[in-house]
C-alpha cells in the first residue's frame, strides 16, 4: 500500500505540562537542583506567610472574639506561638491611610475626586473606551476641579493641606508629578536637541543641574528656599511648594528618557517630513514624537514608578503621606510595636500602584508593537 | 530695581525681627505648633487622627491660654532637619518637638527656648539575662550605636571614664537598634532614655528587657519660639509654668472648680481670681485656669503620656517636682 504514515504524536515528554516543565525546570541537573531548592523554599514559605497574614491573622475581632483596641489585645501579643498578623491596627486607622486628617464631614470630596480620578484617566488609557472624545475633555478640566474639590473655594470649606495626608497625598504627589513632568519632559528634550545654542544651554543646564542633585536636596530647596523667592505677601501653600520641587524632578529624568528616544529616531524621518514642508512642530507633532514616545514607554513606566516610590520621601520636610501616617500610627502608645503589620499595608498599597502601572505599560508596549526597529523596514 | 529693593526690604524685616506674634495667632484664630511625624508618648495621632503626646500637651495648652479653646490649633509635622527652618520662616508660631535645648541652638539658630517640659538623658537598655544591675558592670559588651550622633560620643566618654572596653556595632535608625538588639547582634542599646523606653514597649515581652539606670548626658527638652518677640516667649514659657506650678499647688483639672474659693494667695493669682496676670500676658483673665481645667496640671499630662501607667512606663525621675526629688522646678506666680 502508498499509505502515507499516520503522523504520530509527539513524544508525551516533550508537549503539555510535562515538557513545559523538562523544558523550563528541569532542562539540565543544573537547573533541576536550582528549580527543586527554589520549590523547597516556596513550599516553606508560602504556607507560613498565608497562615500569617491570613489564616492566624486578627482582622477586627481577636481569638477570643473581643474587639481590638489596642496592642495587647492582639492574638499574636497574647499568644505569640500561634497568632499571626493584627490587621486591626489598620482597620481602626483605615481613614487615616486613606485620607489623613480630613475633616470626616468633608470626606465626601476626596471620595468624589477618586472617583472622578478615574473617569479621567482610565478613558485616557484605553483608545477603545466608548465615547472616548467626551470623556477626554472631563480628563483636561478635571485637574481644575480636584483642585478646588481637595482644597475648597467655590463656595465649598477650606481644608488646609496641613490635614492631607496618607493614601491621599500620594496620589496627589504622584498624579500631579507624572501628569505635569511629561509635557514639560518634551519641551526639555525638544529644547536640548534645538540647534538654538541659547535654549539648548538652558535646557541642558537645567537638565544636568536637577539629575546631579538627589530628590531630597530639591525638596529642602522647595521647602525652605522657595518662600524667599516669593514676592510679599504670597504664601506658597507646604505641599504645593513640595509640588513644585517633585514635578522639577522629574521632568529632567523624563526629559532624558525622551531624548533617548529622540536619538533612536532615524534621520530619514526628519528629513522627509522636512521635504514634505512641514514646520519644526508639526514635523515634531505629528512625525517624531509619537514614534520617539512609543519607544520610550518602557523607560516612561520605570521613571514614573520611580517616582511615585520615591514620594514617600516627603516625610522627611514633615508630609505625612501613606507610609508617614504609617510610622504615625507606630508611633501611638496604643500601637506601639506592629511594625510588621504597618510595613505590610504599606508596601501592599504601593505594590498594587506600581505593578497596576507596569502591566499597563506591557499591554502597551504589546498594542503599539515597539519591539519592532521601526526605522529599518 | 525698586521690586529687587522691596524684596531685600522684605527679606532683611523677616530675618530680624517677628514681633506680634501674639496677635498674628489671635487674627488667625488657630496656633500653628510644630510638632514631631511621630514619637511615642511626645506627639502621635491617635486612632481617631488626634494629636496626642506631652508635647502635644503642650500646643494644647498654649492653644488654651490664647483661645480658651483646646482645639484652635494646627498641628504641622516637622522632621529632625526641617523643624529649625519652618519655625525660622514663621510657618509656624512655636515648636514643642522634643528639642534639646543647647547653646548653640538658643544663641547661634537665632531661638528662644522658654523652658523645659521634659529632662531626658542617654540610657542603656540591657536583656535583663545579662544579670548586670549597673552600666559600670558592662566591659567588653557589643553596644548598638547610631552613628554620627552626639550618644557615640557621650557613650565613648562614659566608657573610658569608668575605664571599661567595648564593641560598637553601627546603626542607622532607631528601628534598626531595635531589631538588632532583640534578634541578640548586641548586648545593650543605648539612646535618649525616652526612646529607650518606647523600644521596650515595643517588645514581644518588655519584662525581658532592663533600661539601667545610669544617664550619662543631659538632654533638656523644651517648647522654643524665634528671638526678639519676647511677649509670645512670655506666653508659652508661662503656659508651660503655669501647668508645672498647678502640680505644685495640688491644682488638677479635677478640683480647678473648687480651688477658685482657696485660701492659699498663689492659687488664686493662679486661677485669676486675684491680680491680673492674664491682662499683663494680653491673655483672658482665666487663661492659666482654662489650661489646668482643659489639660490637666504637668503630672496630669505627663501621667497619661508617658507616666508609669502607660506602655513607656517612664519614672518622673528627674521630671519630678523639685520638692519630690526631681529638678522640674517653675519660677513662682506673682
Amino acid at each position: 500500500m502508498n499509505d502515507i504514515t499516520e503522523s504520530r504524536k509527539p513524544p508525551v515528554a516533550t508537549t503539555g505540562i510535562l515538557g513545559w516543565l523538562r523544558m523550563n525546570l528541569f532542562s539540565t541537573w543544573v537547573n533541576s537542583l536550582i528549580s527543586l531548592f527554589v520549590l523547597y523554599i516556596l513550599f516553606q514559605f508560602i504556607p507560613w506567610i498565608l497562615n500569617w497574614t491570613i489564616f492566624a491573622a486578627d482582622f477586627k475581632y481577636n481569638f477570643n472574639g473581643e474587639e481590638i483596641v489596642n496592642r495587647e489585645m492582639c492574638s499574636r501579643v497574647l499568644d505569640p506561638e500561634n497568632g499571626g498578623a493584627c490587621w486591626a491596627i489598620i482597620y481602626v486607622r483605615f481613614y487615616q491611610f486613606m485620607y489623613g486628617f480630613y475633616p470626616r464631614e468633608e470626606v465626601w470630596r476626596v471620595n468624589l475626586s477618586y472617583i472622578m480620578l478615574a473617569v479621567a484617566v482610565v478613558p485616557l488609557l484605553f483608545d477603545n473606551f466608548p465615547f472616548r472624545k467626551h470623556f477626554l475633555k472631563f480628563t483636561y478640566i478635571f485637574p481644575v476641579i480636584a483642585f478646588f474639590l481637595l482644597n475648597g473655594g467655590l463656595g465649598l470649606e477650606s481644608v488646609s493641606t496641613n490635614k492631607w495626608g496618607g493614601l491621599l497625598v500620594t496620589l496627589v504627589l504622584g498624579c500631579t508629578g507624572i501628569a505635569l513632568a511629561f509635557p514639560l519632559g518634551i519641551i526639555l528634550a525638544l529644547g536640548r536637541r534645538s540647534n538654538l545654542p541659547v535654549i539648548s544651554m538652558m535646557c541642558t543646564l537645567f537638565i544636568e543641574f536637577i539629575r546631579g542633585v538627589p530628590l531630597i536636596t530639591l525638596l529642602f530647596f522647595g521647602m525652605v528656599m522657595l518662600p524667599l523667592f516669593l514676592p510679599e505677601g504670597i504664601d506658597m501653600d507646604g505641599l504645593a511648594r513640595v509640588l513644585v520641587a517633585v514635578t522639577l524632578f522629574q521632568s529632567a529624568y523624563m526629559a532624558e528618557v525622551i531624548r533617548g528616544g529622540l536619538q533612536a529616531i532615524p534621520q530619514g524621518q526628519y528629513e522627509a517630513a522636512r521635504s514634505i514642508g512641514l514646520s519644526y512642530w508639526q514635523m515634531n507633532l505629528k512625525v517624531v514624537l509619537p514614534q520617539a514616545i512609543r519607544i520610550s514607554i518602557p523607560s516612561i513606566v520605570n521613571t514614573s514608578i520611580g517616582l511615585f516610590k520615591d514620594t514617600t520621601l516627603v516625610i522627611i520636610v514633615g508630609l505625612l503621606d501613606l507610609l508617614g501616617i504609617g510610622r504615625g500610627a507606630l508611633a501611638d502608645t496604643t500601637w506601639l510595636g506592629l511594625a510588621y503589620e504597618v510595613y505590610f499595608f504599606v508596601s501592599l498599597v504601593f505594590f498594587i500602584f506600581t505593578f497596576a502601572m507596569s502591566r499597563y505599560s506591557l499591554y502597551l508596549e504589546k498594542k503599539l508593537k515597539t519591539g519592532i526597529n521601526m526605522g529599518a523596514d | 530695581m525698586k521690586k529687587l529693593l522691596s524684596i531685600f526690604a522684605v527679606t532683611v524685616f523677616a530675618f530680624s525681627a517677628n514681633a506680634g506674634t501674639l496677635d498674628d495667632v489671635k487674627n488667625r484664630g488657630f496656633l500653628k505648633c510644630g510638632v514631631t511625624t511621630g514619637l511615642a508618648g511626645f506627639a502621635a495621632p491617635d486612632d481617631s487622627g488626634e494629636w496626642a503626646g506631652l508635647d502635644a500637651d503642650m500646643c494644647r495648652a498654649v492653644a488654651v491660654a490664647v483661645f480658651g479653646d483646646r482645639s484652635k490649633v494646627e498641628f504641622i509635622t516637622t522632621t529632625g532637619k526641617s523643624r529649625f527652618p519652618t519655625l525660622a520662616s514663621g510657618e509656624v508660631d512655636m515648636l514643642a518637638r522634643n528639642t534639646t535645648w543647647t547653646i548653640s541652638r538658643d544663641v547661634n539658630l537665632g531661638f528662644e527656648f522658654v523652658g523645659v517640659n521634659f529632662y531626658d538623658g542617654q540610657g542603656f537598655m540591657i536583656p535583663s539575662s545579662l544579670g548586670v544591675s549597673s552600666a559600670t558592670e558592662l566591659d567588653g559588651a557589643t553596644v548598638c550605636i547610631q552613628t554620627g550622633t552626639t550618644t557615640e560620643l557621650n557613650l565613648a566618654d562614659f566608657f573610658r571614664l569608668n575605664g571599661i572596653s567595648y564593641e560598637a556595632l553601627p546603626i542607622e535608625t532607631n528601628d534598626e537598634g531595635k531589631e538588632n538588639l532583640f534578634a541578640g547582634r548586641c548586648d545593650v542599646y543605648t539612646t535618649d532614655a525616652s526612646g529607650l523606653s518606647s523600644t521596650r514597649a515595643a517588645a514581644a515581652d518588655p519584662g525581658k528587657w532592663l533600661v539601667l539606670p545610669e544617664i550619662i548626658s543631659k538632654e533638656p527638652l523644651g517648647p522654643l519660639v524665634r528671638h526678639g518677640d519676647h511677649q509670645w516667649g512670655d506666653v508659652v514659657r508661662w503656659s508651660l509654668n503655669a501647668m508645672i506650678i498647678a502640680e505644685e499647688l495640688g491644682v488638677t483639672s479635677e478640683n480647678v472648680d473648687a480651688q477658685k474659693s482657696s485660701n492659699v494667695p498663689e492659687v488664686l493669682r493662679l486661677l485669676g481670681v486675684e491680680g491680673s496676670y492674664g491682662e499683663m500676658l494680653e491673655l483672658a483673665p482665666d487663661w492659666a485656669y482654662q489650661i489646668i481645667k482643659q489639660i490637666g496640671n504637668y503630672s496630669e499630662s505627663y501621667e497619661a503620656n508617658v507616666g508609669p501607667d502607660t506602655p513607656l512606663e517612664i519614672a518622673r525621675g528627674l521630671n519630678a517636682l523639685w520638692t519630690q526629688g526631681g529638678i522640674l522646678y517653675a519660677p513662682p506666680f506673682r
